[in-house]
Order: structure tokens, then C-alpha cells, then sequence
């Protein structure tokens, strides 16, 4: 098996395993109870939440059900914490739909929502500041996008819009970003199976004096932030992957450099991603073969990319649009997402395939 | 107390229809628990014989084809005074939540003393002083409560709900259905096995053009089918290397003709080995391109067996309303493609005619790769009301 889809998921490391197995058998106590069973508990998850300040600095961090749900908190938690500031919402034409849905429905509330595509800017982080004005409540904006491995200079972001209005929240969703780079907001939102730790953990983190609404009411764990027994065996393997996180910036570079040569070799392959990229993406179209028709025909010998988003699940979801790509180009995308195990010897097997592919298949 | 439909109607082989449709009985309440069962006056009587749940027995007996209605009913001694002894309690929970009721009362056994308005009237103010906020409304009325004077005991119920209606499946034969994803085929399937039809299904996969998620949607059809249609044989032909042969060989308008050529011709073979003895198809005249009048008689002179096509007159919304009505409207309106419109021609032939039909097949040798698709072809079994796929969107 060759698996090139790591933008949709991770394979769990034994790290995460070990300790999502350690911790069920060994520390099930509900971090609230008063005894001795209970602080151990509270003892694993306050030392998962340092492991994850560590990597994305001061601040508050609260452990959710994944990204949907710490994109869900941060959105809909800011704009009604803040909503004296005003009602618009600056954000990205490019964005996840768990961050581009609850957006909309802000919209249907009245909220006025400004939405960016990179194909029209030269200078994206400047082009979203520009946009922020002074009744502007919340930028929203991905670190790296899903699709294409489009990168925002996020700590640019975040100085650019404060000088415009030190006011406006800013909200990051780093879902793809996380581990891969440099990350600054006022929330920023992650996930635990993209990073080879287990799915339905992930983590929203918070800045020092940044406040939100909860959208969870309850039993009010997590500073009453966010109500719900902890899970502390998925907290053990979220904290597990990011200390065992082996993916480097340098390796995949290299990766991808084999990768796009090899493509090149290919008749009618251009390519979707550019140099504003993170490496470990690479999407790319192939002339005269649906995607869809390729990733099945990849499929049958165990090679495993993505046509698209994989939430999407065969409709195309329009996010490369913002990027310019045509609807015919996007009809024929193929993503390939890496990880720290990827080696040249699977990407030639993967290239030589699209090669034999393209010739059955091409019209 | 199972009441027949059409049987009811039939002469001496009767009693044939009645062992069918007690089969099918058995077959379907068998994992809920043990029953009786004994016939007569047009009614089979199923009686629990231990603790089971009444309520997904009623639900099972509503899905079998064959059966008129359904009446859940409490039997009493033939006495008045005991029925009326016992009916504040067998009635409480029927009755607890209604405004209305009236009561309907038959006496099949005249040596009953009482004449049956006159028992109406006896029970109805048992009931009313049971359940004193209880109107009477004998044209619109929320619960009818019926008691029924049989040769074997009396019987109350107020619980009467209309059968599937139709010939119980098995007392016509068996015959082969091509499920697509579609809405209009499991509809087709439904209607024939209605008709007392054993229906199993043939469908066509042609990875890498069609996904497995396609393949498991059509799957998942055949198993809500398995509600009205019992046990079903799945078919799967693997279709890929004939619909390539078509692409490389032949005329692109004719594609889709020429393919459904092909599957009926699988189907032929397939009716040959294992004993169908017809086709059925969802398709429906003006729908799409190959159906129309001239598209259909291409398709339908490549078939050896009479081809049934039992919503070929239905709108596209009459078809929809049965598809909700047996559950496999959503399941249907999944998005993944199937085979139908891989290569699909972006001008087809709507008028093809069957000399240039044939031209265009006899430029390549299909027969050989239509026996090795046969060959190929997987079996699966689907155990009437088992659910195993889940797809959700």
C-alpha cells in the first residue's frame, strides 16, 4: 500500500496508539472526580495542553471534538463575544466548509462577510488587511490550505490586521498548518488526526485576553469553555503524535522536488500548486483524465491520493476556483499529500501509474 | 389475524397461493420468536406462543406481499360479558391517546346470541364507560374498535392496518431485475415482486470508471428491497472491459444503446444457467435517451426473455412516491455515478436504428468478453429485512 493522502488523514503513530491504549487501561478516571483517580486524570490532560502551548505559545487551550467543532467555538464564539466591535467578517474564498458554513450562517443573521480569493491578490496578507475596516469583528483565514497546500504568511496576517484594527479577532485555522508553519492568531484551530494522532480529538487555542461564547453548556469543564468529559485517552494520543511529530519542512522540500520533476515528464500535467505552497502538497491536473477515473484505476493498485477534499466525497467543491484553476482542471485534480514516511521510491510507483493511466484512459 | 388479499379471490389452487404465503409468513417472523399458525375463512391466525415484540411483528406482516391486512387482536372466549370484562385493559393503549372511536362488530358464527348491532351497542358503552372522554364518531373516528365473532373465538382489536397487497411472493416465478443507483429500478422491483415474482437483481461495476462506494450504494439498495422482496441473489458483472471494447470500437451516438444491448445479453445468459424466466428494467418512455420508442426496440430485440417494465408509463413522480414509500428513495439519490453514465456520448442517438445498431456491433467480437463478464460474475445473498451497509452522507 502507498499512501499519498495525508491531507485527509494520518496514519496513527505508535506513539498515539500506545498512548491512547496506556491511558484507557490505565487512567480512565473522569478528570473531575475529587479522588485520587480523577487528578490522574487531570494530571495527563494539563500535561497534553503544555506539550501543545509548547508548540503554538502563551495562551488557553481547550481540547474539542476535532477542527469542525474548535472552527464552530472560535467563529461563532468571537463574533457574539465581540459583536459591540461590529458584524463584518473578513475571510477567504478557499476556506474548509467547517469554517466557510458557520461563516455563512453569520451571514444569514445579518452579518456582512467579505470573502478574498488569492488568484486576485499579489499580496494576500496585505489584500485581507486592506479589507478589514473599523466595524470589523473577525478575520478568519486558513494557515494552509487543504486542496493545494497554499500557504498564508499567518504571522504576517496577524500584525498586518492588528495595525489595521487591534480590535478585530483573528481567527486561524491550521488545521494543515500545524507542525508545518509558523502560527499566530488570537484562536487558532487544530486537529489531531492530521498530525498521526486519533480522530475526534482536536484543540482550539486562545490568547491571553481573548474571550468567546461557549457553544457546548454543560457540566462546565474546561474553565466552563467547553462542557463535556475530557476525553483523556484521545488528549494522551493527540499530545503523543505532536511530541513524536517527525515531518520536516527540509525532507518533504526534497519529496516534492522528486515529484513535480517526474510529473513533468507526464504529457498534459500542469500543476495547481504553486511555490506558495507547503511542500507536502502537491496538486496537480491531468488533461483528458476525470479525477475521479484516476484515483480508482490508482486505487486498484493500492495507491491511495485524493481527487479533491475528501469531505466532499465526489462533489467538487469549488475551493479551487479561488485559485484560479478551471472548472475543467479542476475536474481532473489530483492531490497528492505526503508524510514523514513517504519515500521517492513509492512517488516513481505513483508516477509510473498516472503514466499507465493516462494512456488507458486519456480522451 | 392475517387477512388475505387477491388470493381470497382465487378458485381451486388456492390452497397453493395459501402455502406460499404461510411460508413467507413463517420465514419472515421466524428470528422474533415462536408462533402459531392455522388457517381458515380467508384469515391466517398467527399466535405468539412466547414473549416477542407485537409491534415489529405487525411491521414485518405489513412488507409481505399477499396479505389484505393486518389485525392485531386479543382473543376471548365466545362470551360477551368476558370480552367486555377484559377490554378496559386490552384497549387502554389504543384508546388512552384518542379523541374519537367507534365500534365495528361482525358475528361469522350466527349461533353467537347476540345480533350484531347489538353488540356495537354493548361495547360501545363499555368503552365509553372505560374511557369516559371518549366521543363517538362513526364516520371519521380516530380508533375503530372491531370485535369479530369467529368459529374459533372472539376477537378485539383496535388495531387494523392495510396489508402490501398482491400475490405473496414465489407464486409466479423468478425473474431477473437490472438495479442501476437509480430511482426507477428498485420501483420496478418492488412492482413485479408484487405480482408474486421472486426478484433477484443484476447489476454492472466497471472499476476504475465506477467507485466501490457506487458498487456498495447498489448493494444497499437490493438489501432495503429484501423488506418487500424477501431474499435476493446479487449479481455483480464486471463490466469494464466491455464498455472499453465499445469505446475503442464503435460509433460514440450508439454507446448506450449498444451497452444496454450488452447487459441484456449478460442477462440472457444469466436467465439461461440459473432458470429466470424474464427481464425486468426500470425504464420509463421518454425519460432519458435510451428510452425512446426506437432506443427501447434496440434494446429489447437483443433480449431472449420477455423483458417487464413496470413503470414504463409512470411519471417521474409517481415512481418517486413509491421509492419513498419502500425506503430506497435516499439511497437512490446518493450521488456516486455508476456505469450507466461512464462514456456516456454527449449527443446520442435518440432514433437509432437497429441495421446500424448491428453494423457497429459486428465490428468487434463482444460474445467472447459478454461470456467471460458472465463467468465473472459475482453471487451474493441478501437475507430479507437484514441491513449490513449503512451508507450516510
Amino acid at each position: 500500500m502507498i499512501y499519498l493522502d495525508n491531507a485527509a488523514t494520518t496514519k496513527p503513530c505508535a506513539e498515539a496508539v500506545a498512548a491512547v491504549t496506556d491511558t484507557m487501561r490505565e487512567c480512565f478516571g473522569n478528570a473531575s472526580s475529587l479522588h485520587r483517580l480523577g487528578i490522574e486524570s487531570e494530571k495527563v490532560i494539563s500535561a497534553a495542553r503544555r506539550v501543545l502551548l509548547s508548540k503554538l505559545g502563551e495562551g488557553e487551550l481547550y481540547f474539542t471534538s476535532g477542527a469542525t467543532e474548535s472552527n464552530n467555538t472560535a467563529i461563532y464564539g468571537v463574533v457574539q463575544t465581540y459583536r459591540r466591535n461590529g458584524n463584518r467578517i473578513v475571510t477567504t474564498a478557499m476556506e474548509h466548509p467547517a469554517v466557510a458554513n458557520p461563516i455563512a450562517r453569520l451571514e444569514e443573521e445579518g452579518c456582512e462577510v467579505v470573502r478574498l480569493s488569492p488568484k486576485d491578490h499579489e499580496d494576500f496578507e496585505q489584500a485581507i488587511a486592506d479589507a478589514v475596516d473599523a466595524k470589523t469583528v473577525l478575520v478568519s483565514c486558513m494557515a494552509v490550505n487543504n486542496e493545494t497546500g497554499y500557504t498564508v504568511d499567518v504571522k504576517r496576517l496577524y500584525k498586518l490586521v492588528k495595525r489595521k484594527n487591534e480590535k478585530t479577532v483573528v481567527h486561524i485555522d491550521a488545521v494543515q498548518g500545524f507542525l508545518k508553519v509558523p502560527l499566530d492568531g488570537d484562536l487558532i484551530s487544530i486537529s489531531g488526526h492530521k498530525i498521526h494522532g486519533p480522530k475526534g480529538i482536536g484543540a482550539l487555542y486562545v490568547k491571553k485576553g481573548i474571550r468567546f461564547t461557549p457553544l457546548l453548556l454543560g457540566g462546565g469543564q474546561q474553565k466552563k469553555q467547553r462542557s463535556g468529559t475530557e476525553p483523556v485517552e484521545l488528549i494522551a494520543g493527540l499530545a503523543a503524535a505532536v511530541k513524536s511529530y517527525r515531518g520536516s519542512a527540509e525532507r518533504f522540500a526534497q519529496l516534492k522536488e522528486h515529484l513535480v520533476a517526474a510529473l513533468s515528464g507526464l504529457e498534459g500535467v500542469t500543476f495547481n500548486s504553486t511555490d506558495k505552497c507547503v511542500p507536502n502538497i502537491v496538486n496537480f491536473s491531468i488533461k483528458g483524465v476525470r479525477s475521479e477515473i484516476m484515483l480508482h484505476s490508482l486505487e486498484q493498485q493500492e495507491i491511495y491520493v485524493s481527487s479533491g477534499s475528501a469531505c466532499s466525497k465526489g462533489k467538487t467543491s469549488g475551493v479551487l476556483a479561488a485559485f484560479g484553476v478551471s472548472d475543467k482542471d479542476a475536474d481532473s485534480a489530483i492531490r497528492v499529500s505526503m508524510c514523514a514516511d513517504t519515500t521517492e521510491e513509492e512517488l516513481d510507483i505513483l508516477v509510473e501509474n498516472i503514466r499507465k493511466g493516462i494512456e488507458r484512459f486519456r480522451r | 389475524m392475517v387477512k388475505y388479499g387477491e388470493i381470497a379471490l382465487k378458485g381451486l389452487n388456492k390452497s397453493t397461493f395459501e402455502d406460499i404465503l404461510t411460508k413467507n409468513i413463517k420465514r419472515r417472523l421466524k428470528a422474533l420468536g415462536d408462533f402459531t399458525y392455522f388457517r381458515r375463512q380467508s384469515t391466517i391466525y398467527v399466535t405468539p406462543e412466547s414473549e416477542v415484540d407485537m409491534d415489529e411483528v405487525v411491521k414485518r406482516l405489513s412488507y409481505i406481499f399477499g396479505i389484505g391486512a393486518i389485525q392485531r387482536s386479543a382473543v376471548f372466549p365466545k362470551d360477551f360479558a368476558v370480552v367486555a370484562e377484559n377490554a378496559k385493559e386490552y384497549l387502554r393503549d389504543a384508546l388512552e391517546g384518542a379523541k374519537t372511536f367507534k365500534v365495528e362488530a361482525k358475528r361469522a358464527d350466527k349461533k353467537f346470541p347476540m345480533q350484531t348491532p347489538e353488540i356495537q351497542q354493548e361495547l360501545g358503552g363499555v368503552v365509553l364507560s372505560a374511557f369516559p372522554y371518549l366521543k363517538v364518531d362513526v364516520h371519521q373516528p380516530e380508533v375503530t374498535v372491531r370485535l369479530e365473532i369467529r368459529d374459533n373465538g372472539a376477537y378485539l382489536s383496535a388495531q387494523r392496518i392495510v396489508g402490501a397487497g398482491g400475490m405473496p411472493v414465489g407464486s409466479s416465478g423468478k425473474a431477473l431485475l437490472m438495479l442501476s443507483g437509480g430511482i426507477d429500478s428498485p420501483v420496478a422491483g418492488y412492482m413485479m415482486a408484487k405480482r408474486g415474482l421472486v426478484v433477484d437483481c443484476i447489476h454492472y461495476v466497471s472499476p476504475p470508471y465506477t467507485s466501490e462506494r457506487a458498487r456498495m450504494k447498489v448493494e444497499a439498495l437490493a438489501e432495503r428491497m429484501t423488506d418487500y422482496c424477501g431474499d435476493i441473489k446479487f449479481y455483480c458483472v464486471p463490466f469494464t472491459e466491455l464498455q472499453e471494447a465499445l469505446r475503442d470500437n464503435c460509433p460514440e451516438e450508439y454507446f448506450t444503446v449498444l451497452m444496454r444491448r450488452l447487459m441484456v445479453k449478460i442477462a440472457n445468459k444469466i436467465c439461461d444457467r440459473d432458470g429466470y424466466g424474464a427481464i425486468i428494467t426500470g425504464e420509463s418512455v421518454a425519460q432519458v435517451a435510451s428510452q425512446t420508442l426506437t432506443a427501447l426496440y434496440c434494446t429489447n430485440e437483443a433480449a431472449e426473455y420477455p423483458v417487464f417494465r413496470p413503470v414504463i408509463g409512470m411519471d417521474k413522480k409517481e415512481i418517486i412516491d413509491i421509492s419513498r414509500k419502500i425506503d430506497t428513495y435516499e439511497t437512490s439519490t446518493l450521488p456516486y455515478e455508476d456505469c450507466c453514465t461512464v462514456f456516456s456520448p454527449k449527443h446520442p442517438k435518440t432514433k437509432p436504428r437497429i441495421e446500424d445498431i448491428r453494423a457497429a456491433e459486428a465490428s468487434f467480437d463482444f460474445d467472447a468478453l459478454v461470456e467471460k463478464a458472465v463467468a465473472e460474475t459475482e453471487i451474493k445473498r441478501f437475507r430479507c429485512g437484514e441491513r449490513t451497509i449503512d451508507l450516510f452522507d
